[in-house]
C-alpha cells in the first residue's frame, strides 16, 4: 500500500486534521500535526486495513530551519525553527511502510508519546528527549537514558554548546 | 606408628604428636596445593584446545609459586565497612576446619595423624567447619554479592551433609568401624577386595554388595562436589552472577587461604572416598617390597597409593569442573533432597538386608 | 505470630560485573533470590556516534560504524553502505554484491560464535566458550587475509569493497566450512543437549510473540519466539533472494517456546543456514571489479531514507537525512541490542537471580551498539 493510499484511509477517520504528503528519495512522508499523534498510532495500530504492528524506528531529528545568529565567540545559535520526530512503522501482516514526521517548535517541543502505542518507542523516546530535549506527553519515565541525568542541554541540536565544567571535571579536553 | 617414634625421639608426648601432625602440613598440603592449582590450570587448557601456563620454569611449573609469591606482596585490603575482626579471622577458619580434617586421615600403615577409632566421624565433623568461616566471611565483607554467596553456601554444604553421612553410615553397616585406618587395612592384598567390589567378604553376599556399594560411592562423591563447592554445584562463587562469591572482598594472602582451603577440601573428601571405598592405602596388587624383600619400601609404597588415588579423584573433579554448566540453586536443592537423600535411604535399607545375610 | 516485616534488596550488577556482557548496570530489586524487578541502566559507553557522523563527510562515518557492534562490524558496514547507496542510487557490481554477502554470512557466524560461547559462561560451562573462539578465530583469519584487520575492517566502502578477495580465499573458505559442520555437532555433543544446560535454559525467561512484536525485538530474540521473520527474507535486500535457505525459529522443544534455550538454539541453527548462504554464494561468484562504481564524490541528493538490515543481532537500521552537503545531516541508528535490551525487565520478574544472567546472556547485547 503506498503512502497516498494510507492518507486516504487516514482521512476517513480524521476529516479535520491537515495531513501532507512530501516525496523523498527513500519513500514519501507523511506530515502529521502533532496532536493527534497518539490517535493516529491507535488507529494505524488497530485498523485492520493498515494493522502496523511494529515501529521500526524513532528518530529525532534538528531540522535547524531557523534564524542562524552568529556569536561572539564564533559559535552560532539558532533562534526559533523546528525539531521533528520521525517515526517509521511497518506491518508485518500487510508486509507495507510509512514514515511519519512530526514537526515541532524548538521552543517549545511537546509531542504525545506514542510508548503506549508500541512499548519498542519507550527508549527511543527517552533517547529523542535525551538528545534533542523533545518532551514526549504521557511517557511513563521521562529521563536522560545515555547521558548522565544531570547533564546540561542537548547534544544532538544543531546549535549545542558543551557545558564547560561537569562536576568539577572539565568537559572538551 | 611415626607419631609415637617421635614421641620417644623428643623424650616428650605433647611436642612428638604435635610434630607428626604438624608432618602433612608441610609435606603434603602446601606442595599438593600448589601443583593442584598448576594441575588444573594445565587440566583445563588441555580440554580446551589451549597451552595453559608454560612462561615460568619449565613448561610453568613454578607459576604457582609465582603467584603465592605475588599475593604475599600485595596490600591486605580490609574494606572499610567491613566487620574487621571475623573479616581477619574467616579465612583461618575455613583452613584450620580443612587442616584438622588431615589429621585423621590414614597416609600409610605407620603414619596417621591421630589414629582415633572415629576417625570418618571425627573428618565429617571437621569439615563442616568450614561452613562457619564461609559464614563469617560473606558476613565481615559487607558486600551483597558475598552475603548471597555464604547464604547459598551453607544452605548447600548443609543439606548435601545429609545423603553424604547417609552414604558412608551404609558403607559403615557393612565395614563395621569407624577408624579409617583399620578400614584400610580390611581392604588388603589385591583390588577385589576394596569396598566398592564388595569388600573381603566370602561368598554370594560378596557380588550383593557390589552394586549398593558403587551406588554409595557415588551418591558420597556427587555429594562431596556440593561440599567442597566444586561444579556444576559451585552456585556460592558462582562467578557469573556473584563475582566471587563469599571471598569478593578478600585481597592478597587472606584470598590465597580459601584457595588453599578449597584445594585441601577436595583432597580431603577425596582420600575418604579412597580409605573406605578404594583401599585407603592398600596398593591393588599386592607389594614391590614384599616381592623384593624389602621392608622399609612397603610405607613409602603405601604413602605412593594413597596420594595416587586420592590425586586421581581430584583431577576427576577437575575434569567436572571444565566440562558441566552449573546448577541454580533450587535445582541444586532439589538434586539433595528429592533424589540423593531418598535414593541414599534406599541404599541404606538394601544394604542393611544384605548385611543380614 | 505478629507479621514479619520483609524488605527487598536492592543488588547493583556492574557496570562492573563478570556477566553483564559489557558496561551495563542493572539494578536488580530481590525479594531473597526470586526477581522483582531489574531496571537497565545504560550510556556507560556513549561515544556520540550520531554527532560523530554529522562532522564527518558520508565515507568517513564508515569506520565509525565498525564501532558500534564491535561483533560483528562487517554488517554494520553493510548497512551503512547500502543505505548510503540507496540514497544516491548506485547500482555496485554484481561481484561486489555476492562478497558482500559472504563477509556479513561470515560475520554472522562469528557473531554467533561469541554469543553461544558467552551464553556458556553465563550458565557456568567455561569449555564450550573455548572450542567457539577456536572456530571465530579461522573466520577473523579469513577477514585479515582480505582487508588486514580482524575486528574492525572498514572493509565495505560506498559504491565497492576496499579491497578484492585474495586468491586463495575461496579454498580456505570452503576447507573452513567443511570444518566447521563438526564443530557444530560438537557443540551440540558438549553444551546444547546437556541435561544440566537445559534445566538452566529450558522454561526460563519466556518471551511471548505478541509481547516481542510489541517490545520491537528482531532477530534471533523475535525468532526463538516462533515468529517466522527474517528481513532476508521478508524484506529482501542485496542478493538474498538468490539463495536456497530456511528461517529457523524456536520450537519449544526442550520447554516453552521463546524460552532462552529457544534463542540460544535459534543462533546454533543459523550458523548451519549461514554456511549453506555462503556455500552457495562461493559457487557462484562472478568476476568483476570490486572497486569500478566507486563514485569520485560522495554527495547525495536532498533527502532522507531508513534503511534496514538483519545484522546478527536482530534489525539493524540507519535511519539517513541529507541536505545535499558531503556530510550527513544526521545519522540515527536503530541498534538491535539496544531494542532488544528493553525486553530483560519483562522477561526477569518472577525468576531467580541466576535467571537474569541467562536471559542476559540468550538476548546477546554488545553495549558499544547500546551506547554508540
Amino acid at each position: 500500500m503506498t503512502t497516498q493510499e494510507i492518507l486516504e484511509i487516514i482521512k476517513q477517520k480524521f476529516p479535520e486534521e491537515q495531513f501532507e504528503i512530501k516525496t523523498n528519495i527513500g519513500g514519501d512522508i507523511l506530515i502529521s500535526p502533532p496532536k493527534v499523534l497518539r490517535d493516529l498510532c491507535f488507529f494505524l495500530r488497530d485498523d485492520e486495513r493498515l494493522s502496523f504492528d511494529s515501529l521500526m524506528n524513532l528518530s529525532g531529528v534538528d531540522l535547524a530551519d531557523g534564524e542562524k545568529k552568529k556569536l561572539e565567540d564564533g559559535t552560532f545559535e539558532i533562534l526559533g525553527g523546528h525539531l521533528a520526530t520521525v517515526y517509521h512503522l511497518y506491518s508485518m501482516k500487510h508486509n507495507h511502510k510509512l514514515t511519519i514526521k512530526v514537526l515541532l517548535p524548538k521552543e517549545n517541543p511537546v509531542v504525545p508519546s506514542v510508548e503506549r502505542v508500541w512499548r519498542a518507542a519507550d527508549w527511543h523516546e527517552r533517547e529523542a528527549y535525551d538528545m534533542f530535549g523533545i518532551i514526549f506527553e504521557g511517557h511513563h519515565n521521562l529521563k536522560r537514558i545515555l547521558l548522565p541525568d544531570d547533564w546540561d542541554g542537548y547534544p544532538l541540536r544543531k546549535d549545542y554548546k558543551v557545558q564547560e565544567f561537569y562536576h568539577g571535571m572539565k568537559v572538551p579536553y | 606408628m611415626i607419631p609415637d617414634y617421635l614421641a620417644e625421639f623428643f623424650g616428650n608426648k605433647f611436642i612428638g604428636y604435635l610434630i607428626a601432625a604438624a608432618l602433612p602440613l608441610f609435606l603434603w598440603i602446601l606442595p599438593y596445593a600448589l601443583y593442584a592449582v598448576y594441575a588444573e590450570r594445565k587440566v583445563s587448557a588441555f580440554m580446551q584446545d589451549r597451552i595453559g601456563p608454560n612462561r615460568v620454569g619449565p613448561k610453568g611449573l613454578f607459576q604457582t609459586i609465582a603467584d603465592i609469591l605475588k599475593l604475599i606482596q600485595k596490600e591486605d585490603i580490609v574494606p572499610a565497612s567491613a566487620d574487621k575482626p571475623l573479616f581477619v579471622m574467616a579465612p583461618y577458619v575455613i583452613f584450620a576446619g580443612t587442616f584438622a580434617a588431615f589429621a585423621a586421615l590414614p597416609f600409610s600403615s605407620i603414619y596417621i595423624g591421630s589414629n582415633i577409632n572415629l576417625g570418618v566421624f571425627y573428618i565429617m565433623a571437621v569439615s563442616s567447619f568450614s561452613v562457619v568461616g564461609i559464614l563469617m566471611a560473606g558476613w565481615a565483607g559487607n558486600n551483597k554479592y558475598s552475603l548471597y554467596g555464604a547464604m547459598r553456601s551453607v544452605a548447600q554444604i548443609v543439606s548435601y551433609e545429609v545423603p553424604a553421612l547417609l552414604a558412608i553410615v551404609s558403607a559403615v553397616m557393612v565395614i563395621g568401624s569407624l577408624n579409617l585406618n583399620e578400614i584400610s587395612e580390611m581392604q588388603t592384598a589385591y583390588f577385589w577386595n576394596w569396598w566398592i567390589f564388595g569388600g573381603p567378604v566370602v561368598g554370594i553376599k560378596k557380588f550383593l554388595l557390589i552394586i549398593p556399594m558403587t551406588i554409595a560411592f557415588i551418591i558420597f562423591f556427587i555429594a562431596s562436589l556440593a561440599e567442597v563447592n566444586r561444579t556444576p554445584f559451585d552456585i556460592p562463587e558462582a562467578e557469573s552472577e556473584l563475582v566471587a562469591g563469599f571471598h569478593t572482598e578478600y585481597t592478597g594472602m587472606k584470598f590465597a587461604m580459601f584457595f588453599l582451603a578449597e584445594y585441601g577440601n577436595m583432597f580431603v573428601v577425596s582420600a575418604i572416598s579412597v580409605s573406605i571405598f578404594f583401599g585407603g592405602w592398600q596398593s591393588p596388587f599386592g607389594y614391590l617390597g614384599n616381592s623384593l624383600g624389602i621392608s622399609w619400601l612397603i610405607p613409602v609404597e603405601q604413602v605412593f597409593w594413597f596420594l595416587f588415588k586420592g590425586s586421581l579423584l581430584v583431577l576427576v573433579q577437575m575434569w567436572l569442573r571444565w566440562t558441566l554448566p552449573r546448577l541454580r540453586v533450587d535445582q541444586l536443592m532439589t538434586v539433595c533432597w528429592k533424589y540423593l537423600t531418598p535414593y541414599a535411604f534406599i541404599n541404606l535399607v538394601l544394604i542393611g538386608i544384605i548385611t543380614l545375610f | 505470630m505478629a507479621e514479619l516485616k520483609t524488605d527487598h534488596i536492592v543488588l547493583n550488577m556492574g557496570p562492573q560485573h563478570p556477566s553483564t556482557h559489557g558496561v551495563l548496570r542493572l539494578e536488580v530489586v530481590l525479594d531473597g533470590e526470586v526477581v522483582v524487578d531489574v531496571i537497565p541502566h545504560i550510556g556507560y559507553l556513549h561515544r556520540c556516534f550520531e554527532k560523530h557522523a554529522e562532522a564527518m563527510t558520508y565515507p568517513q562515518v564508515i569506520p565509525y560504524t565498525d564501532r558500534m557492534d564491535y561483533l560483528s562490524s562487517m554488517y554494520n558496514n553493510f548497512g551503512y553502505v547500502e543505505a548510503v547507496e540507496r540514497l544516491m542510487n548506485i547500482e555496485v557490481p554484481e561481484r561486489v554484491k555476492y562478497i558482500r554477502v559472504i563477509m556479513g554470512e561470515f560475520q554472522r557466524i562469528a557473531n554467533h560464535l561469541v554469543a553461544i560461547g558467552t551464553f556458556g559462561i553465563d550458565i557456568g560451562a567455561f569449555t564450550p566458550f573455548l572450542y567457539c573462539f577456536r572456530d571465530r578465530e579461522r573466520i577473523l583469519d579469513l577477514f585479515e587475509m582480505t582487508c588486514g584487520a580482524r575486528l574492525l575492517y572498514n572493509y565495505m566502502w560506498i559504491g565497492g569493497l576496499s579491497h578484492d578477495l585474495p586468491p586463495d580465499f575461496i579454498p580456505k573458505a570452503k576447507e573452513f566450512l567443511k570444518d566447521f559442520k563438526k564443530s557444530i555437532k560438537e557443540l551440540n555433543d558438549l553444551l546444547s543437549f546437556n541435561k544440566i544446560f537445559i534445566e538452566r535454559t529450558a522454561n526460563i525467561g519466556i518471551l511471548l510473540p505478541d509481547t516481542a512484536i510489541n517490545y520491537g525485538c528482531s532477530g534471533p530474540v523475535l525468532r526463538g519466539s516462533g515468529v517466522k521473520w527474517d528481513l532476508r527474507k521478508n524484506d529482501p535486500y542485496s542478493i538474498y533472494d538468490r539463495f536456497d535457505w530456511e528461517v529457523v525459529v524456536g520450537k519449544g522443544e526442550m520447554g516453552t517456546v521463546g524460552d532462552c534455550w529457544d534463542r540460544y538454539m535459534v543462533r546454533v541453527k543459523e550458523m548451519e543456514q549461514s554456511c549453506r548462504i555462503i556455500e552457495q554464494a562461493l559457487d557462484q561468484i562472478p568476476d568483476g571489479d570490486v572497486t569500478s562504481a566507486i563514485p569520485k564524490r560522495v554527495k547525495p541528493p536532498v533527502g532522507e531514507i531508513y534503511f534496514r538490515v538483519e545484522s546478527p543481532k536482530g534489525e539493524l537500521g540507519y535511519h539517513i537525512i541529507s541536505d545535499g552537503s558531503p556530510n550527513p545531516f544526521r545519522v540515527k541508528v536503530r541498534a538491535p541490542s539496544f531494542v532488544n535490551l528493553q525486553i530483560l525487565p519483562i522477561i526477569s520478574r518472577g525468576y531467580l537471580v541466576a535467571d537474569i544472567v541467562a536471559n542476559l546472556g540468550s538476548l546477546d547485547i554488545v553495549l558499544g551498539e547500546i551506547d554508540r
